[in-house]
């Protein structure tokens, strides 16, 4: 990610950069997912996990807790059942938290959303979004990008000032 | 034993017919527990395996039929039995003969709708308890809202 920060310390070992980029640089490369599955995108959510595309060499690894959680990885179709469920997980996750919509069903309903009288026709409806992965299911590789653009969009915060909407 | 041999065994109960194009036992739904019993206890019979509960709709989810599989694995022979029912009777529940139909019974019941008398619990077992409607029957119509979550039903939604 930001490597810029790093090849700064070439030639003293000393950085001057905001604090706003310190915390995000913190931030964006301590990307603690939630540990749950919905569907078969969970197993490509595992297969990214695993050695051959290790999500941890970017400093996301998996918490089985939403309380030590930062990033919602919403993997596979989302029944209204379980509606309820994820927006639950969510509110019990501790800020700043991000929300990856990973696959066709979380994103909109995917092959269900015409037909599927149960399914939630997009996870948006009941938490905000931060990263579409768009995919059926999306590859590992798609979901480490998807990851990356949540480092780009973490990188752009300005945690210590107010936030102008 | 083909279907034959097993329907000339169960043949002296009342309601039962064998379908002898689509091999299948139809019972009536007040004979279904002698039936199942019989199934269970004969021991040229000796159905020890419910394989799988069906229930279909006609059409108009006026008329419904639960299809049973059972399945004998020590005789090793296998038959279709079917009920047919209309909308609002009930059928004899086997989960006292066979613990496997507990479930399926549940999934029927969930699904169609289709109430069965005796059961231990029945209760939806896929859907949330609050749900309205048999979601496979004909007639459903999925709702606009749940629980204030909407549920499109086109891509206008979107648009």
């Amino acid at each position: 990610m930001d490597l810029s920060l790093l090849e700064r310390f070439d030639k003293d070992n000393v950085v001057v950069e905001k604090l706003d980029t310190l915390i995000n640089w913190s931030r964006a490369n301590s990307q603690w997912y939630f540990q749950f599955g919905l569907a078969c995108c969970a197993i490509e959510m595992m297969a990214a996990a695993a050695p051959r595309h290790d999500l941890e060499r970017f400093g996301a690894m998996p918490r089985a807790s939403p309380r030590q959680s930062d990033v919602m990885i919403v993997a596979g179709t989302v029944t209204l059942k379980m509606a309820e469920r994820v927006k639950r997980l969510y509110e019990q996750m501790s800020d700043p938290k991000y929300v990856i919509s990973m696959g066709s069903c979380a994103n909109s309903g995917g092959p269900y959303w015409q037909h599927g009288y149960h399914v939630l026709k997009g996870v948006d409806l009941v938490v905000p979004v931060d990263v579409y992965v768009p995919g059926c299911p999306p590859r590992p590789e798609a979901l480490l990008q998807g990851l990356l653009e949540l480092q780009k969009k973490i990188m752009t915060e300005t945690p210590l000032r107010k936030q102008v909407v | 034993m083909g279907s034959k041999q097993i329907f000339e065994v169960i043949s002296s109960i009342k309601g039962v017919d064998l379908n002898l194009e689509s091999e299948f036992i139809s019972v009536s739904s007040v004979s279904l527990l002698e039936v199942a019993e019989k199934f269970k206890n004969d021991t040229t019979l000796d159905f020890d395996f419910l394989m799988c509960i069906t229930a279909l709709d006609d059409g108009n989810s006026k008329i419904f039929t639960v299809v049973y599989n059972f399945h004998s694995n020590k005789n090793n022979h296998s038959i279709e039995v079917r009920v047919s029912i209309t909308d609002g009777e009930d059928v004899p529940s086997l989960a006292g003969i066979w613990k496997t139909a507990d479930w399926h019974e549940r999934e029927a019941y969930d699904m169609m709708g289709i109430n069965f008398s005796g059961h231990p619990e029945l209760k939806r077992i896929l859907l949330p308890e609050d749900w309205e409607g048999f979601p496979l029957r004909k007639n459903y119509e999925v709702a606009d809202y749940y629980h204030g979550v909407p549920i499109p039903k086109d891509k206008s939604y979107w648009e």
